[in-house]
């Protein structure tokens, strides 16, 4: 097995492309290290992304947010602009592990480990995040909900490298919030979970909105329906309902040992009702 | 396999050692030099046993491999304590009983030793929230966390 650290992406990029047996970006660790010890994949080569420039910080620029794919979560709750904008991104990124697994683990990693239980990944998927794909034919941005294509599978090609995570800069009147289900109170793997998103008019009538569900289908769910439900209403109890209703409908959950078919149905749908009033509050509704 | 050299800074001693690519620094700390404070519980970043601080950020050292400790500054618990002078934490969990078997200590010691330098005055629900990550199977938790609020107390006075 070979470690390597380039300083570029171009250099991670050629290796990653010419490597001839598996190989594996190393970021935060905390899912390929368990993977390695339980030798569910033996790479031959290792590339550690954390040297390369950019990659390590978060940028505000005039469009929005740009957070590299070496960034711990922590560092993610330590930022006030962020977590001012996307407070529903940043619960969902400090939901994951520990302390310590919060201080190596990256919102990259946990949308390319493509666990259908990720919990940053519906509220990535709520908030409209794209991500920035680095390759041999060089560089595209593509929405976060394409990465995960199954359980464990992305839609990346060899040679590929997300970079970044981009986050839009916010109008107005505009939240979001996460919130999943486990049986205790932390550290623990989402049964299931539910992420929305909302802008309003000044009014408090919702004018867009995203919703999308974890841990209730193979990948992530966007729930257009649902999203159109909440358009032009201000989440009056039937609205909330009704949305509800439809989630539950949308998922195609399974049977184990965390929950079973019944249940995730019943609370995915409870979760989005929820996550969305807590959403358009933030956004500033009443 | 050829090993990666690595040259990085452990309790602020300048340390140098060769390891295999896909060794931990887990195995690096205990197995190369010597230190066994930091110990092995289950070796997948749940039981925080091993915790170890890099570059000011609280780690499972199971987690991290010894080739990416070049360059870093990492801290483990045979650095808490000055000579015989124990640290404050150190103290508080002898006077408090807040172990037993002692496995988890050093992790605990370490990741306490983090929460306080964050959040120097911790209500006890921020403790308890901040060890999560550190699994103890003798001590039902009460005494670490009242070790930890006795320890800040004293931190703060000093």
């Amino acid at each position: 097995m070979r470690y390597i650290r380039p300083l570029s992406i171009e250099d991670a990029v050629g290796e990653l492309a010419k490597a001839v047996g598996p190989a594996a970006i190393l970021a935060g660790g905390s899912d390929l290290l368990v993977r390695m010890k339980g030798g569910f994949i033996e790479p031959e080569l290792i590339v550690d992304i954390k040297a390369i420039g950019g990659l390590s910080d978060i940028t505000e620029t005039a469009d929005g947010f740009r957070i590299g794919a070496a960034v711990p979560c922590a560092v993610l709750g330590e930022n006030k602009a962020l977590r001012q904008a996307w407070p529903g991104v940043v619960e969902a990124a400090n939901l994951i592990g520990s302390k310590q697994v919060q201080g190596r683990c990256t919102i990259t990693g946990n949308l390319c480990n493509a666990s259908p239980a990720a919990d940053s990944v519906p509220a990535l998927v709520a908030a409209g995040a794209r991500a920035i794909v680095a390759g041999p034919s060089g560089k595209r941005t593509i929405a976060v909900e394409t990465v995960p294509t199954a359980p464990g599978r992305t839609s990346l090609a060899k040679g590929e490298i997300i970079e970044a995570i981009l986050l839009d800069k916010r109008p107005d009147h505009a939240g979001d919030a996460y919130l999943r289900f486990i049986p205790r109170t932390e550290m623990d793997i989402a049964v299931v979970s539910a992420g929305v998103n909302l802008t309003l008019d000044d009014h408090g009538v919702v004018k867009t909105a995203r919703v999308a569900i974890g841990a209730a289908a193979p990948t992530v769910l966007l729930v257009e329906e649902a999203a159109q439900v909440l358009i032009g209403s201000k989440l009056d109890e039937e609205t909330l309902e009704r949305l509800a209703k439809i989630c539950a409908g949308e998922c195609r959950p399974i049977d184990d040992k965390r929950g079973t078919i019944e249940f995730r149905r019943k609370v995915a749908g409870v979760l989005a009702s929820r996550a969305a009033a807590t959403a358009y509050k933030r956004a500033g509704g009443k | 396999m050829a090993g990666v050299a690595v040259s990085t800074t452990i309790n602020g001693d300048a340390v140098e050692y060769l390891c295999q690519p896909d060794e931990t620094l887990l195995d690096v700390l205990r197995d190369r030099l010597g230190l066994t404070g930091a110990k092995e519980g289950c070796g997948t970043g749940d039981c925080g046993a091993c915790s170890v601080i890099v570059d000011g950020r609280l780690v499972c050292s199971c987690l991290v491999l010894g080739a990416e400790a070049e360059g870093r500054k990492v801290e483990t618990i045979e650095g808490m304590a000055h000579g015989d002078q124990l640290h404050p934490l150190q103290q508080k969990f002898l006077e408090h009983a807040a172990l037993q078997c002692g496995i988890c200590t050093p992790g605990f010691l370490i990741a306490a030793k983090d929460l306080l330098a964050k959040n120097p005055s911790p209500t006890e629900e921020e403790i308890r929230f901040g060890l999560a990550g550190n699994l103890c199977r003798c001590t039902g938790y009460d005494k670490i966390v009242r070790a930890v609020q006795d320890a800040a107390i004293v931190m703060k006075g000093a």
